[in-house]
């Protein structure tokens, strides 16, 4: 399968290798986001991610598919978790196979920035004292 | 018509879902985001204020016809 496109509970960041891995492929790359203890120099106790599912699932669909248009690419891959997540633990994983590094290395960018502008999930930052909704106001 | 509310938007409506019932029906998605505004003026404070219409991002000049799925969608903050 060309592309794997999820929202899921818990992110597995093991599996992504073996969903990018081809033949034809001499590069693989991958970027992981994951919780930051500190934002502006407050303690994050907790990430918390909401999404508008169905949405999200067809935004992420054009996106990759535009990255398949874009660069020459063997397998994209776009999986974001939903829920609480603690400290270190990962909530988005993306990731590109391509013949060379090049593609894959700019794919990846484009796919992760992107996702970020386009693709209905909120993030609440959950600090000892308060919850923020994360770019909601000026 | 009802309206899905996520995000910061579900916190200042206090509920994920409303369906109108002084019978309001928007023409279209820029009277829809008025009446909302006018509504819970505090939408007015976000950074921005998009609309899904069957899960697609609409333009304020999409037409409604009262059958659709609409999302509000306040700043999206994934990743």
């Amino acid at each position: 399968m060309k592309k794997v496109i999820e929202i899921v509970n818990i992110i597995d960041t093991a599996k992504v290798y073996a969903e990018l891995s081809d033949a034809k492929s001499g590069g693989i790359c991958v970027f992981v986001g994951a919780v930051r203890e500190f934002t502006n120099n407050e303690e994050v106790v907790a990430l918390e991610f909401e999404t508008y599912k169905s949405m999200a699932l067809k935004e992420m669909e054009k996106i990759a598919d535009r990255a398949l248009e874009k660069w020459s690419l063997n397998k994209v891959v776009m999986r974001h978790a939903v829920g609480e997540k603690g400290v270190e633990e990962p909530v988005v994983v993306v990731g590109a196979s391509s013949a060379h590094r090049d593609a894959c290395f700019e794919a990846c960018r484009f796919l992760i920035d992107t996702l970020k502008e386009t693709v209905p999930i909120w993030k609440k930052e959950k600090f000892k004292n308060k919850t923020v909704w994360v770019s909601a106001h000026p | 018509m009802n309206v899905l509310f996520f995000g910061i938007t579900k916190d200042i409506v206090g509920s994920s879902e409303i369906s109108f019932s002084d019978g309001f029906k928007p023409v279209n998605v820029a009277e829809l985001k008025k009446h909302l505004i006018d509504s819970y003026p505090e939408f007015s404070k976000l950074n921005s204020l998009a609309v899904a219409v069957n899960s697609e991002y609409a333009d304020d000049n999409v037409s409604l016809m009262g059958n659709e799925e609409i999302a509000i969608i306040p700043p999206v903050s994934g990743g």
